[in-house]
């Protein structure tokens, strides 16, 4: 597939962070439901329909990680690469909290001894809650910049990822979830358990604005290479701002019992909050401390052009039909959840 | 032990548990779509009770899939940086159109399937069973594909030398097309349904050793071993021809697979052996000239032995030798036992022969040994190579990781599949145990009022 003169390069670029987007904003209420899971629900039904309420979605939603970890395979074998043996020890503690989330949701409710549900529970809560860090430490380590040699080899040690900063955005990723989630548990529940639920909106907006502020700081203070980019394009600001906005405008929406528009308003500034690191972060994939001539980018560790064209028209055929019959799973599921024999 | 050792273990043993679920979730897919099928055809109950119990035990199977799934795209990067690199252009997108075409479909509509039964009509159902299935076989085609470009690499060519050298695609159908791709997809994909279908057969005859659940037993038994059959009988066909493949693009594996070190015409067939490389002699019964025949049609066609094999692009040739043998045992076996299996049925009899109905309870064993053995076979008989004749395992490792970091992972994922592997026995085993439900006989929500108006419809 021949695209002309189009830069197939940005276009993967934005691909690969289309598809991670998805997956923060998508998995992200369901590691939010799991985050809250042990706190916000503590009769056995309330956990019930908390598991239910994204028992039919949180699937899917995962597998834009599996699609998004296979683009960067694909679009820039050197980042994947370099990324995954690199942080070969995080990456294996997602794996092994990943698995624990997803399979304790299977589990849960299919025998009914307390002690199993009990230890399901836990799994799926405190998978959820490493899962969401592990990512935001990620995250932060990408920004932040990580050492890379000549070869685009990662020259670091694991405990060198765990640096104050890497830590920062772990904890706003975790604070970010939870607050997702409790929005979309708003969305699903329904009569004393929607008040309980709803009793966590607020603490966990404020929770997230303070680490959001703390994280912006941090950056404008010690991650240079970040706020260079948007000191070049002024109108970058237009989206920090209005990531605060839509952040804003949640509990006006709650408190009107919009509960739609407040979900919504919420995955508005998660893809805002996407869009401010691909911009800061562009043309870098990873950004090499202290060389950052040997940084990975969109242009230096892509595939052959050949490929990216395939592949883009593999995304041409494919993606819109994966958001219709996306789209049409949640309408199905839409509205309040209703525990049958079915449900987990 | 070296880090190319811990590597390759670390990886065998993560794909090995892997393996075990995926065949099950095509098998049972495709059995899921004849069973709503019937429903919709036939609106008898019972096909309604058996969807319900076969969706539940899908699910199980699924979950596991995908938790484990998701490490095997990991640890390309994980443990085989270099080979990324090296591959990420050809093999890349063929995982990235697995994750758009299959992964998507199959967990979206695998929703519907699980907890759709309220919300959708029964033909609405049925799409999404259909999908699910679709979706699962999607699945097997790209990983196939990519797997195979690695045994018999097509459509590309090398750029950069050394370090910096890698395979770019020069043409995308030739890769997906390369020579051993769609005989080693439809091996897979015909395995993979005996896979599903001998686990209903095995349920089925359980219940009728048991005297429980007749009429659902005996459906079970009856679907699951004409879906067995057919793929046993497919599998030996496409297994045939995969190896005529390997004959021609990789000598040195059939070699191997055969034990066979002299080159030469009347190249015997052994039935079982056993070799010893050191010597580089094979013991054990063989039909002389019956590899030649099977390999290229004629007893005087000369088959390439492990002697005209460089020494150090030789496999492990024993251990290639026995699981080749073991997995051809086993494909035969599952023939015979279907062909019994169908004519005691025609006898009538399907209930009281308890001799057969045992090896039926045991008989999903079969394909699970078959398919590892298989996968065994086909990965180590590709060896020292992880690209054929391009890149040697021992290159494509990840520069950056130690054999610590190796060795802890592989510690947890020991852990944590044992204690999955244990849970998902107890509850395959507790659902066998409750059964299907009587409830299911009636239909409830949207199924029962669209089967009753005869209206399928969603909405």
């Amino acid at each position: 597939m021949n695209y002309g003169t189009l830069d197939l390069n940005t276009v993967w670029f934005v691909i690969v962070g289309a598809l991670f987007t998805g997956y923060v904003m998508l998995d992200g209420f369901d590691l939010g439901v799991g985050i809250l899971h042990l706190f916000a629900a503590k009769k056995d039904e309330e956990r019930r329909v908390f598991l239910n309420a994204i028992g039919p979605v949180w699937d899917g939603n995962e597998v834009w990680l599996v699609t998004g970890g296979g683009a960067l395979f694909a679009a820039f074998p050197n980042v994947y690469a370099t990324v995954f043996s690199g942080f070969y020890l995080a990456f294996m503690a997602l794996l092994c909290a990943l698995i624990f989330r997803a399979v304790a949701i299977e589990f849960r409710s299919k025998h009914a001894s307390p002690r199993w549900r009990c230890f399901w529970d836990r799994s799926f809560a405190i998978g959820s809650l490493f899962s969401s860090l592990l990512i935001g430490v990620a995250m932060g380590n990408i920004a932040w910049g990580v050492p890379l040699d000549k070869n685009g080899e990662f020259a670091g040690g694991f405990l060198g990822m765990l640096h104050p900063y890497a830590l920062l955005m772990g904890v706003t990723t975790v604070a970010l979830f939870s607050m997702h989630g409790a929005i979309y548990l708003v969305l699903k529940t329904e009569g004393a358990l929607q008040t309980q639920v709803r009793r966590w909106v607020n603490p966990l907006i404020i929770t997230f604005i303070l680490c959001y502020v703390i994280v912006s700081l941090a950056t404008l203070l010690y991650v240079p290479h970040v706020t260079e980019a948007f000191r070049n394009e002024p109108w970058f600001f237009a989206i920090a701002v209005s990531v605060v906005l839509l952040i804003a405008n949640i509990p006006r929406e709650v408190n009107h019992g919009r509960e739609f528009l407040a979900f919504l308003s919420s995955c508005g500034a998660m893809i805002g909050l996407m869009a401010i690191f691909g911009v800061g972060s562009y043309p870098n994939l990873v950004f090499s401390l202290p060389h950052p001539e040997y940084s990975l980018t969109a242009f230096n560790a892509a595939s052959s052009r050949k490929t990216l064209g395939v592949m883009f028209t593999i995304a041409l055929i494919g993606v819109p039909v994966v958001l219709a019959y996306s789209a049409s799973i949640y309408w199905i599921f839409r509205g309040k959840v209703q525990l049958n024999k079915t449900s987990y | 032990m070296s880090i190319l050792t811990l590597a390759r273990l670390q990886f065998a043993f993560t794909a090995a548990f892997h393996y075990l679920y995926p065949p099950l979730s095509i098998g049972l897919g495709l059995l899921l779509v004849i069973v709503e099928g019937l429903w919709l055809a036939t609106k008898k109950p019972l096909y309604h009770q058996m969807a319900r119990f076969w969706t539940k035990v899908f699910a199980l199977t699924f979950a596991i899939g995908v938790a484990t799934g998701l490490v095997m795209e990991f640890e390309f990067g994980t443990n085989w940086a270099t080979y990324s690199r090296y591959v990420g252009d050809v093999f890349g997108s063929a995982l990235a159109a697995e994750g758009i075409f299959a992964f998507f479909l199959e967990s979206g509509f695998l929703a519907v399937l699980l907890f759709g039964w309220d919300k959708v009509g029964p033909k609405v159902h049925f799409l999404a069973a259909c999908m699910v299935a679709f979706g699962a076989h999607f699945s097997a085609i790209w990983i196939v594909v990519a797997n195979s470009w690695m045994q018999t690499p097509a459509g590309f060519h090398i750029v950069g030398e050394g370090l910096k050298a890698r395979a770019e695609i020069t043409d995308f159908w030739a890769m997906v097309f390369n020579p051993s791709s769609m005989d080693r997809l439809a091996h897979t994909v015909f395995a993979a349904w005996q896979a599903g279908a001998w686990l209903m057969v095995s349920v089925g005859a359980f219940y009728l050793l048991r005297r429980r659940h007749r009429d659902f037993a005996l459906a079970s038994v009856k679907i699951g071993v004409v879906v067995a059959l057919v793929g046993a009988i497919l599998s030996l066909a496409s297994g045939h021809h995969s190896a005529e493949g390997v004959a021609v693009n990789q000598p040195a594996k059939l070699a191997a697979f055969e034990g066979l070190w002299e080159t030469g015409p009347r190249a015997p067939l052994h039935l079982f052996g056993w070799v010893d490389a050191a010597n580089e002699r094979t013991r054990g019964v063989a039909l002389p000239g019956m590899l030649s025949w099977l390999a290229h049609g004629s007893a005087d066609a000369p088959v390439t032995g492990l002697r005209d094999v460089p020494k150090d692009e030789r496999p492990p040739v024993n251990f290639t030798f026995q699981l080749f043998h073991l997995m051809v045992a086993v494909g035969f076996a599952m023939i015979g036992l279907g062909l019994w299996t169908v004519w005691v049925w025609w006898r009538g009899r399907l209930d009281h022969s308890r001799l057969l109905l045992w090896l039926l309870t045991f008989s999903v064993l079969g394909p699970q040994i078959a398919n590892q053995a298989g996968w065994w076979v086909a990965e180590v008989g590709r060896q020292p190579w992880i690209v054929y004749k391009l890149l040697r395992t021992s290159d494509a490792l990840s520069k950056v990781v130690a054999a610590n970091q190796i060795v802890a992972s592989m510690i947890m994922f020991m852990s944590i599949y044992a204690l999955l592997f244990a849970v998902f026995v107890f509850l395959l085993n507790e659902k066998i145990k409750h059964g299907p439900d009587e409830a299911d006989l009636v239909p409830t929500g949207k199924l029962g009022t669209g089967l009753a108006t005869g209206e399928g419809g969603a909405t």
